[in-house]
């Protein structure tokens, strides 16, 4: 440090993220170099994926204070309208009399949702209060064995004569859109439904609805194969296998590949961060801002609180199931047992922190730190424990048994550390947000 | 008569099992919520911790040669519970208290809950593996206790387990001590003070520190009692309680968060209705198909949502009670 300089309350938030932004340059130049540049490849194209994803998050929770612990359901939902889009056509179930049972199932589910409806405005004819009540419980419950009935015969069918519905065979990117459309319908449901509860309950009615999302994802075969999985998927890009069929060597094929699939990521984050930066900073950003720090005095604005932060959670879940789509994509494959909520929606709610919530360039660097941490510190936490059975079995007391999968666990620990110590020593982020004076 | 005794044995004694624990967890979950006002995540973690603790204990005691005509689990339990409240106590230091400390709003608790909770799941795996174990270590049997219902005209027998019957017991004696403590002791009505305003509490002369000690040795220990229960009935493995901890919110909540009773009522609600959904109604109602006109006879499955949708079953309640009533069946954030 510079003793000349003149004491300051914080550093300069500009020079601070070059800084780590050059940091985090030499971090990943240093592990491509030492994984190798295939492997870092595939390294980026995740965090990056996740970088997305948690910018749907602070757009949530940056902007707007909205607690979502629903983002495991999003990017299922995402990974599955993937599949759905742009999985090869299954001749089979089209052939079959699959679609004409789905057809009188989607009836039954209008029917019942006419129903449903029906009840709900059953005071337009004089029934109220408990009678109305009881008459939409009712509605809900012959509607859900309205539908089961059709439902479960056309299931039944479909997984015995074609194993399940399989896609429509179009380009992935439309899957994306697809993902991030069907996530933006889900999340306006449940905004509609859940924003106006207290943070606490909010987390928890979102971790519940996050966890029903992913018992249907998982157990309706008929149209995701359950916990069959379904692969291979295409990707956008070139894979490694074109390049191998054009004579590139197979080692040289992946790195092609992958970063291939980087450019074209790394050009869908590009325009989403400026778009998603630009709003921040525009009028809508700082409504956003005035509606978080204080939702009374910006309702007394006239501002409609409700609607507003209905909008900045369908935005942030369409970013989550957009990413979620990127992800099941570049694996090339979906498993919805694949999915938990440590490595879903936790370990994005630490990107967030750790980077800054509210600042999109703190969130970046936030997330692609904390995916290279979340990634090597399973191979660290395996040397640190072959070095300990070393010297264990050298003292007597026998090798540790089982090394790999207790390595692996220590990613799960680092992270419940970095997420107790920063809410404890840097609460605002690495580059926290720029608020009042600050800004200029 | 056999049918009346399928129900017994898959609806009363298995419900009654799932929602003792579910009550045990959701007690810990509603006190931590009333004292200090946040939603406490890790406390599923807390249940696995204290049935590895329990388990550490009856390892160390076996090895000695110590054996007993219940499972040695049950016996190293008030030794276990202790240790666990101290660990849930040093967590609270650790992690919680600085943030009160510094005003953190209850959100900012809560993540630091996640923390916690990933920390203790990490911590579990790297010590004891991911395998599932045993919690019967000096390796006596389970013990199911069969009651010949013969004389009633039952051609099958009521079964239940040893851990069931020391889990019924157990979760009585601990429901009728909270009570108690509750109701009669200074330090219960401390905290139901502190929980209904924490303010006037204080400036009453409450000593607020020693309050949130309480809470947390019962709620440390609480969870110790459940997690082994759980441990002992099942068997023992690292996300033995990750996977329960929402249906023990669900619990909490529906009882009406804060409020202890609603707790104890909101687990076995919850547990009957995830047991009575997926029951499948054909075993009990088959007799009918008798007096049933041709052709209507009862399909062979008729429970009301698949076996596999059983948890969400929890999930439902509890965002529907969160919708339509978030204060819960009790009314009001008191004990």
């Amino acid at each position: 440090m510079n003793a000349v300089a003149a004491p300051r309350k914080e550093p300069n938030p500009v020079r601070r993220a070059v800084l780590l932004f050059a940091a985090m340059f030499v971090l990943v130049v240093g592990l491509g170099y030492v994984q190798g540049t295939a492997s870092i490849g595939l390294l980026l194209v995740q965090a990056f994926a996740y970088a997305l994803i948690a910018l749907g998050l602070n757009i949530q929770w940056g902007y707007g204070g909205l607690f979502n612990f629903a983002i495991m359901g999003f990017l299922m939902v995402g990974g599955a309208s993937v599949v759905f889009v742009s999985f090869p056509v299954n001749m089979s179930f089209w052939n079959s009399d699959g679609p004409l049972l789905l057809g009188r199932a989607l009836i039954a589910f209008l029917i019942g949702v006419a129903l449903v409806f029906a009840a709900r405005r059953a005071d337009r004819i004089g029934i109220r209060g408990r009678w109305k009540t009881a008459l939409t419980v009712l509605a809900w419950f012959v509607a859900y064995i309205i539908y089961r009935s059709q439902i479960d015969p056309a299931a039944a069918y479909i997984e015995a004569n074609a194993g399940f519905v399989g896609g429509l065979g179009l380009h992935p990117v439309l899957g994306w859109v697809f993902g991030g459309l069907l996530a933006a319908l889900i999340a306006w449901w449940m905004g509609r439904i859940c924003l106006g509860l207290r943070t606490d309950y909010l987390a928890i009615a979102t971790i519940g609805i996050s966890e029903i999302l992913r018992a249907l994802i998982k157990n309706m075969d008929w149209l995701t194969r359950g916990t069959a999985a379904v692969a291979p998927l295409p990707w956008p890009t070139p894979i490694p296998q074109d390049f191998q069929a054009n004579g590139v060597p197979i080692a040289e094929s992946f790195i092609y590949a992958r970063f291939g699939f980087l450019a074209l990521l790394i050009a869908v984050l590009a325009v989403v961060f400026v778009l998603v930066q630009r709003a921040y900073g525009g009028p809508w950003g700082r409504m956003m801002r005035a509606i978080r720090d204080n939702h009374i005095a910006a309702a007394s604005m006239g501002k409609n609180v409700t609607g507003r932060q209905i909008e900045l959670f369908v935005l942030g879940s369409v970013l989550m199931g957009v990413g979620g789509a990127i992800l099941v994509t570049f694996n090339q494959i979906f498993d919805p047992s694949g999915y938990q909520p440590i490595n879903h929606t936790f370990l994005v709610w630490v990107m967030v922190i750790v980077g800054g919530a509210g600042n999109n360039w703190g969130v970046l660097i936030g997330a692609l730190l904390i995916y290279i941490v979340w990634v090597i510190s399973d191979p660290i936490a395996q040397l640190l424990f072959q070095g300990l059975s070393g010297w264990t079995s050298a003292i007597g007391w026998g090798a540790i048994p089982e090394i790999d999968s207790r390595a692996l666990q220590m990613r799960v620990f680092v992270l419940g550390a970095v997420i107790a110590l920063a809410l404890r020593f840097a609460p605002r982020g690495l580059i926290p947000e720029r608020t009042g004076e600050a800004r200029r | 008569m056999d049918e009346l005794i399928f129900f017994i044995n898959r609806v009363l004694i298995s419900g009654t099992v799932l929602g003792s624990i579910y009550a045990l967890g959701a007690i810990g979950v509603t006190l931590v919520f009333g004292i200090l006002r946040f939603a406490h995540f890790a406390h599923g973690d807390m249940m696995t911790m204290g049935a590895f603790t329990a388990f550490v204990l009856a390892s160390a005691f076996a090895a000695m040669g110590f054996s007993a005509p219940v499972p040695i689990a049950f016996i190293v339990l008030p030794l276990a519970m202790a240790i666990t409240a101290l660990l849930a106590l040093g967590i609270d230091k650790g992690f919680y208290a600085p943030l009160r400390d510094r005003g953190a709003k209850p959100v900012t608790l809560l993540i630091a809950s996640i923390g916690v909770t990933l920390m203790i799941q990490g911590l579990i795996r790297l010590i004891f593996g991911s395998s599932t174990r045993q919690m019967y270590v000096a390796g006596e049997a389970k013990d199911i206790f069969r009651i010949d219902m013969s004389w009633a005209g039952g051609t099958r027998p009521i079964s239940i387990t040893e851990p069931q019957v020391l889990m019924f017991a157990v979760t009585f004696l601990a429901v009728l001590a909270l009570h108690f403590f509750l109701t009669r002791s200074r330090l219960g009505k401390a905290m139901r003070a502190m929980a209904d305003n924490a303010a006037l509490a204080q400036v009453s002369g409450i000593n607020t520190q020693l309050v949130v000690v309480v809470t947390w040795v019962i709620a440390g220990s609480l969870a110790c009692l459940a997690g082994t229960m759980l441990a002992l009935d099942v068997a023992l493995m690292p996300d033995l309680a990750f996977n329960i901890v929402l249906p023990i919110f669900a619990a909490a909540i529906v009882g009406g968060l804060g409020h202890a009773y609603g707790a104890i009522v909101g687990g076995f609600l919850i547990a009957f209705a995830e047991t009575l959904a997926v029951f499948n109604w054909t075993a009990v109602l088959r007799p009918l198909n008798t007096i049933l006109p041709e052709g209507w006879a009862l399909p062979p499955n008729l429970a009301l949502v698949p076996t596999e949708y059983k948890l969400t079953v929890a999930f439902i309640i509890l965002v529907v009670t969160l919708l339509v009533r978030p204060t819960g069946i009790f009314k009001g954030a008191s004990t």
